[in-house]
């Protein structure tokens, strides 16, 4: 019976693997549709992630909105968008710019990892509910009920926006 | 033996290295869609950061579901209006560069 806490803990670790090479591809890839492929990849890791965080259904979630949706979205953005001849880095970063960015983020990185290392976190007392999506949907349908309608009306006014800021672009000048 | 995958630190460090990945790559990347991809990894590392405290800390499990339900709905949001604004500067300058657009600076 142990063994599967070993293979719990080794898929952890893959998971956490997945992340940062897809993060490591996403940040160096040479064309953007690389780079896109890479952030796929980094948040199927995270998917991973939320599945030994203990909710199955925001790891579905995941897979669905971030993986298919987004990415898919960025993959037309850059599909219409210039041709890869035209992007690849014309004007890269100077290493000592690349250095001092690589430092600047290791810095803020520390900074934050010793906060979290020395902070005592004190769980609490008592729990209530559980991590169902039963219980989810019933505090969405419930107690988040206005935050619920909040971020479907931003939706449609997002979907909407986008719709009219892609077509204006679209028009020919003097027509209008 | 230590369990990498039960414990709150770990997470909140993948999370801290997520952040740092997408501040550098927002600093690295050329391009407007690049820096869109390097900021949904800012909000991966702060979505995975509630989903943690969520798991770990907090009283009612199901609110750090939904935060991260509402994060995941922002950025489909945002990436659909970033998107359709790039095409919008491709189509005004021919080009995605940050630099190149500079109108305002006139």
């Amino acid at each position: 019976m142990i063994y599967y806490r070993y293979i719990a803990e080794l898929l952890f670790v893959l998971f956490t693997l997945l992340v940062f090479t897809g993060g490591y591809i996403a940040l160096t890839a040479r064309y953007l549709m690389n780079a896109v492929l890479g952030l796929a990849l980094a948040l199927l890791g995270v998917a991973g992630l939320y599945f030994h965080l203990g909710s199955p259904f925001l790891a579905l979630m995941q897979i669905l909105i971030y993986v298919g949706a987004v990415c898919i979205i960025i993959a037309f953005g850059i599909m219409v968008g210039p041709r890869p001849n035209q992007l690849a880095d014309k004007r890269a970063m100077g290493p000592r710019n690349v250095c001092l960015s690589i430092g600047a983020c290791a810095a803020a990185a520390g900074l934050l990892g010793s906060l979290v290392v020395q902070t005592v976190w004190v769980p609490a007392a008592a729990k209530v509910g559980d991590m169902s999506v039963k219980f989810i949907g019933e505090s969405l349908m419930y107690q988040y009920c206005l935050a619920f309608e909040l971020i479907s009306v931003l939706l449609l006014a997002a979907i909407v926006g986008a719709i009219i800021i892609a077509g204006i672009g679209r028009e020919e000048p003097g027509k209008c | 033996m230590l369990m990498l995958s039960d414990n709150l630190n770990t997470y909140l460090i993948i999370a801290i290295l997520l952040l740092a990945l997408g501040v550098f790559g927002m600093v690295r990347h050329k391009t407007f869609i690049g820096m869109l991809i390097s900021a949904e990894f800012i909000l991966a590392g702060a979505s995975l950061n509630f989903m943690a405290f969520n798991r770990f800390l907090a009283p009612n499990p199901a609110v750090g579901q939904i935060f991260t339900l509402f994060i995941m709905g922002l950025a489909a949001a945002e990436a659909a209006v970033v998107v359709s604004l790039v095409l919008m500067v491709y189509h005004q300058y021919r080009s995605i560069d940050p630099a190149e657009v500079h109108d305002l600076q006139h």
